[in-house]
């Protein structure tokens, strides 16, 4: 028979639309409207897994994002979604589930005997049993450990669905469309304030969708209706559904939430986010998250059959499945009546109430004996039975101080076992914020703290169950919301009439033991575990070791037993398991405290996370105006290209079959020989202009700036305010208050951002405009002793000669027609003109050139040769070179530096330790093995020797292979380098070997400057 | 996202913004003794509650300012005020 504990009617199914569906490899029927959960229980499905560590039998406990056991595999790879909980998980046709934690199948797992050898795994097991050997460890058991825990298996292919994330300002934004939640986003919608509404499930309603009562004598869901049809009327107002909060940001303003598109849909065409990140900027923000029924840990806890006593109400009422034939309860208060009742209505007989309160009273305890139901007052279930689901329990009499039980035993059959230990506000969002919560002896839970510039808490979040008491508050929560956010007066309308349910009278029970009195330290027999955190197998016996062992910490005893970890963060354990450590200390509830709550509520896909940020979207990519032609260059495909920073440089142009090595011989040797061209439009550009600029400069600079006479260019260097090299480049004077600057390519956005800082907050007096030129000026750096003869006919009206033309000046004019600033510095050495143009005549320049320089050998070369280049030349790279604890004198550039006026990093650089003589300064290294290429960072030391640490002498910053020194040259830094020059010196290399190096000079190349002007 | 209430363009998202530390007064430099500088250069109070510090709108109007932050609870306590309300 299909779905043989399905109601004949009722629920919010649609019976006209069944599904199909397969689970552990059995196929199913539901109906649309179904969860996973639900379908299941209709069809009498409650072993839905297998627990973490014992491989014990699990059913559904929950019906909602609390579920610590349900969860299922589902999908197919690449869409594989692991350990989704299938309380949560929309039936959709053809959905294909499987357990997790077993194998082969959850019925016949082979692992399902870890649960006999419990006794010989407590808390903190693992630690002790399996880390005495780490390589025993690494090898054998840890994989042997993955293998059998397990849970869900995760995506091996790159995700192909696509993610969103949209930003909204909102006036008000209510996390939770319960009857709290709805009621609060009515009355601050009714004000004309801009609401959002968010709720996890499929639908508004939460509660009201499952439960029996009437508001103003009518249905409940008739009153939920009512209100989505009016916020639909409204404009400024979003209702969003399966939309779960994820968490509360930025002081309690930004909820941050994931909308599941698609996921419920058999079929949405391939097209369109799978799932949405909302961040709702909002100006009040109020939480009707509502509450979680608490289980009670007594010993057995954890057989298929035994679930929440509401959420039997909830599969029962709103999906119309019975999770039962024959139930007993098991409560601690009277608001569990109400299900038990519920139940019996609807064709579930109800055997026995078993209620921990010695002398329970009210109307539903009156109604349910009315019903003939049997309440066994002052008892506890002590056991429970059943393989693969419950089959019948065990009860006996609680002792008058709860901490042990009386014979005699009863045992009584059934086949569902609803418990209710009292319920536990959900306040994740709020400690998100930086609220507190604490224990409330009358709702008799953790309950928000109120305090200042935190989010108003309605509803059971806040500890308010009676119905009428919560829609009244939230009610006015939402007017005085939409008040403080500038609408409306603060006056709401009045609640709706409510049947209303008992009064949460109850009694805390956090333990039940199954042994007659010994003085309360029993912990029950041999093989009878009491588990407080069902995902993690954590059983109060672990609780009570973790606190013999001294872990009397909440934060300790959770990592130590797991209480609270996994997907369900434990939502249904961290009561129970705070409370009963606080016991173990001879405390009370009161005393217990929480362990931290942190965001995410329920896990998240990273693809969410992730948003459109994912591949060529994930970080901007800068192109000079030359990339199509890099990228067309050479027959072999063009450059090969290199990131730096955001920029994508050429870093060699590779002919035909040639290597790298070999390509960036050639075009060092041909810029050395001939020409090379580069393309330098990376470089960071700086104008700088106002009647101020020079003073400004000249506390900027760590170089003198005011000298400068119009027409020349100086190098210049940058400096922190410790005295540390951040950046250099060239400086020209265009005009009296009119400087072209050039920075590092890494450093262009930094260093006007930092020039701007400096200008903007300690010297706004100043008049001075900087604006970043980068994109505006295409640089192509044209060098080599032809690269006069190669200009000259393209630039006809410019004196290229080295007297009209001298190294360090710039000249204005055209060069190929182009309007173009032609400076004449070098970073190689050898005669070279850096020639600015319009960004978008790059490629014509570039073009020209070569159209001239080609015949005369003039050859395109990459960063990767730049940088030989320079390093023959001995000139820093800054990043290379330095790394922040560098000073211009260690670089031998301390000549350069202003003695007299002060500027930034010069009362950094006086500081005594770095005048030190044997800082470590800058020398080129030349290696034994003239072909010894040395790995950059590798340490220099003395010689090898016994001492640890052995003492490093400092280390290699660039080594190359130069063709045209015919061997490889090496940058370093090295203690009293400059007293070391000749010293042979070793460098330990990865493989053991050592490297002998001789000190030496920083130059490599023409030392004496001879090429530079051709 | 949080705002940030920028002194030239109003209340902008918080990713438009950079970080720029602490507000820390600059000694004069050439009567400070070391311990003084490196104490400017190092020394951050990193306190729990209200901070002075500096923000820019990096990818906006480039304006650097002061502003008052609660670091336990991202509160900003100030709004920096326009140059010509100044």
């Amino acid at each position: 028979m299909e779905q043989p504990f399905r109601l004949k009617a009722g629920g919010r199914i649609d019976r006209t639309r069944p599904l199909r569906f397969v689970f552990d490899g059995k196929g199913y029927s539901g109906y649309a409207g179904d969860t996973l959960a639900s379908a299941l229980i209709a069809n009498g499905v409650h072993l839905v897994g297998r627990s973490f560590k014992y491989h014990r039998p699990r059913g559904i406990l929950s019906a909602g994002a609390e579920e610590p056991n349900a969860l299922v595999q589902l999908g197919l790879e690449p869409r594989l979604v692991p350990n989704a909980r299938a309380t949560q998980v929309d039936l959709i046709h053809g959905l294909e589930a499987d357990p997790v934690n077993c194998w082969p199948n959850v019925r016949r797992d082979v692992l399902a005997g870890l649960g006999l050898a419990a006794p010989l795994m407590p808390a903190g097991f693992y630690y002790k049993t399996f880390l005495a050997s780490r390589h025993l460890w690494r090898h054998v058991f840890e994989p042997l450990i993955r293998r059998a825990a397990g849970w869900g298996r995760v995506p091996e292919d790159p995700d192909p669905d696509v993610y969103t994330h949209r930003h909204l300002h909102r006036d008000v934004v209510v996390v939770g469309a319960g009857p709290a939640g709805l009621a609060a986003a009515l009355a601050a919608a009714r004000t004309g304030a801009r609401v959002a509404l968010i709720d996890e499930g499929t639908e508004p309603g939460g509660s009201l969708l499952g439960q029996t009562r009437t508001l103003d004598g009518h249905p409940a869901d008739q009153w939920v209706a009512e209100g989505r049809e009016e916020l639909s009327h409204l404009p400024e107002v979003l209702v969003l559904t399966r939309t779960t909060a994820a968490g509360l940001y930025d002081d309690g303003t930004t909820v941050v939430a994931e909308e599941r598109l698609t996921d419920h849909l058999t079929s949405h065409g391939g097209h369109g986010p799978r799932a949405r990140l909302w961040w709702l900027t909002s100006k009040t923000v109020i939480l009707a998250t509502g509450a979680h029924e608490r289980p009670i840990v007594f010993p057995e806890n954890d057989r298929p059959g035994i679930m929440l006593a509401s959420a039997a109400r909830t599969y029962a009422l709103r999906y119309g499945a019975l999770p039962g034939k024959r139930m007993v309860l098991f409560t601690t208060n009277s608001a569990a009546y109400e299900s038990a009742i519920d139940l019996q209505s609807r064709g579930l007989r109800v055997e026995a109430i078993v209620d921990a309160r010695p002398d329970p009273s009210g109307p539903h305890v009156d109604m349910a004996e009315a019903l003939g139901i049997h309440i066994h007052k002052g008892c506890a279930v002590t056991a429970t039975d059943g393989r693969h689901h419950l089959e019948s329990v065990e009860i006996m009499l609680l002792s008058p101080d709860l901490r042990t039980v009386q014979a005699p035993r009863k045992l009584i059959e059934c086949d569902l076992l609803c418990v209710s230990g009292g319920w536990s506000p959900v306040a994740h969002l709020y400690r998100h914020a930086g609220g507190q919560v604490e224990w409330n002896a009358e709702v008799r839970g953790f309950t928000p703290v109120p305090g200042p510039g935190l989010p108003r808490v309605v509803g059971s979040a806040a500890g308010t169950h009676a119905l009428s008491q919560a829609l009244e508050r939230a009610l006015t929560a939402g007017a005085e919301a939409a008040r403080e956010a500038g609408f409306g007066d603060g006056s709401a309308s009045s609640a709706p009439r409510v049947t209303e349910t008992d009064a949460l009278d109850g009694m805390d029970l956090w333990r039940v033991s199954d042994q007659p009195g010994d003085g309360g330290r029993a912990i029950g027999r041999p093989g009878h575990l009491s588990f407080v955190d069902l995902q993690n197998d954590a059983t109060a016996a672990d609780i009570d070791q973790a606190h013999r062992e001294g872990l009397t910490n909440v934060e300790h005893m959770k990592r130590y037993t797991l209480t609270g970890f996994g997907t369900d963060q434990g939502k249904t354990s961290q009561v129970n398991g705070a409370v009963i450590l606080a016991r173990a200390v001879g405390e009370g509830p009161e005393a217990a405290r929480l362990t931290a709550q942190r965001p995410p509520y329920t896990p998240i896909t990273f693809g969410t996370l992730a948003g459109r940020r994912v591949g060529g979207l994930l970080d901007t990519v800068r192109e000079t105006a030359l990339q199509d032609i890099h990228r067309d260059l050479g027959k072999n495909g063009g450059a090969v290209f290199e990131p730096v920073g955001q920029w994508l440089r050429p870093r060699f142009y590779p002919k035909a079959g040639e290597t790298m090595d070999r390509a960036v011989a050639r075009e060092c040797r041909a810029a050395r020989q001939e020409a090379g061209l580069l393309d330098a439009s990376t470089l960071g550009k700086i104008d700088a202009q106002g009647p101020d600029v020079v003073e400004f400069l000249e506390r900027i600079y760590a170089t003198p700036v005011a000298s400068l006479p119009i027409g020349k260019v100086r190098y210049g260097l940058v400096c922190k305010d410790d005295g540390m090299l951040v950046d250099d480049g060239t400086l020209a004077r265009l005009e009296e208050t009119h400087f072209h600057l050039t920075t590092t390519t890494g450093n262009a956005a930094w260093t006007l951002n930092w020039m701007e800082e400096w200008l903007q907050t300690e010297w706004p007096d100043l008049r001075v405009r900087l604006t970043s030129v980068t994109e505006q000026w295409a640089v192509l750096a044209l060098s080599g002793p032809k690269a006069r003869e190669i200009l000259a006919p393209l630039a006809p009206g410019m004196d290229l000669s080295v007297e009209a033309f001298p190294f360090m000046t710039w000249r204005a004019g055209a060069v190929a027609g182009i309007p173009a600033r032609v400076f004449r510095v070098s970073f190689t050495g050898e005669l070279s003109f850096e020639i600015n143009v319009p960004w978008r005549y790059g490629p014509a320049l570039w073009k020209a050139l070569l159209a001239k320089g080609a015949p005369l050998g003039l050859t395109p070369h990459g960063t990767e040769t730049m940088h030989v280049l320079r390093a023959e030349k001995g000139f820093i790279l800054v990043g290379q070179e330095t790394d922040g604890s560098v000073t211009p004198r260690d670089l031998g550039l301390g000549g350069m530096l202003k003695t007299k006026r002060d500027f930034i990093g010069k009362r950094g650089m006086a500081r005594s330790d770095l005048q030190r003589p044997d800082r470590k300064v800058l020398v080129g290294l030349r290696t034994d093995d003239p072909a010894q290429v040395l790995p950059e960072g590798s340490p220099i030391v003395e010689a090898m020797s016994s001492a640890r640490p052995l003492p490093m002498l400092g280390h290699v910053t660039s080594s190359y292979l130069s063709p045209m020194v015919g061997r490889v040259i090496a940058l370093a830094l090295v203690k009293g380098g400059r007293e070391r020059l000749g010293q042979t010196l070793q460098v330990p290399l990865e493989d053991g070997d050592l490297a002998k190096v001789t000190v030496v000079e920083p130059v490599f190349w023409d030392p004496e400057g001879k090429r530079r002007d051709g | 996202m949080e705002r940030i209430p920028c002194p030239h363009c109003g209340p902008r998202p918080l990713a438009e913004f950079s970080y720029g530390g602490e507000v820390v007064p600059r000694p004069d430099p050439e009567p400070a003794d070391d311990a003084t500088w490196g104490a400017y250069l190092y020394v951050r109070s990193n306190p729990k509650g209200p901070q002075s510090e500096r923000w820019v709108h990096i990818h906006g109007c480039r304006r650097w300012f002061t502003l008052t932050r609660d670091t336990a609870t991202h509160r900003i306590l100030d709004t920096p005020l326009r140059k010509e309300e100044a």
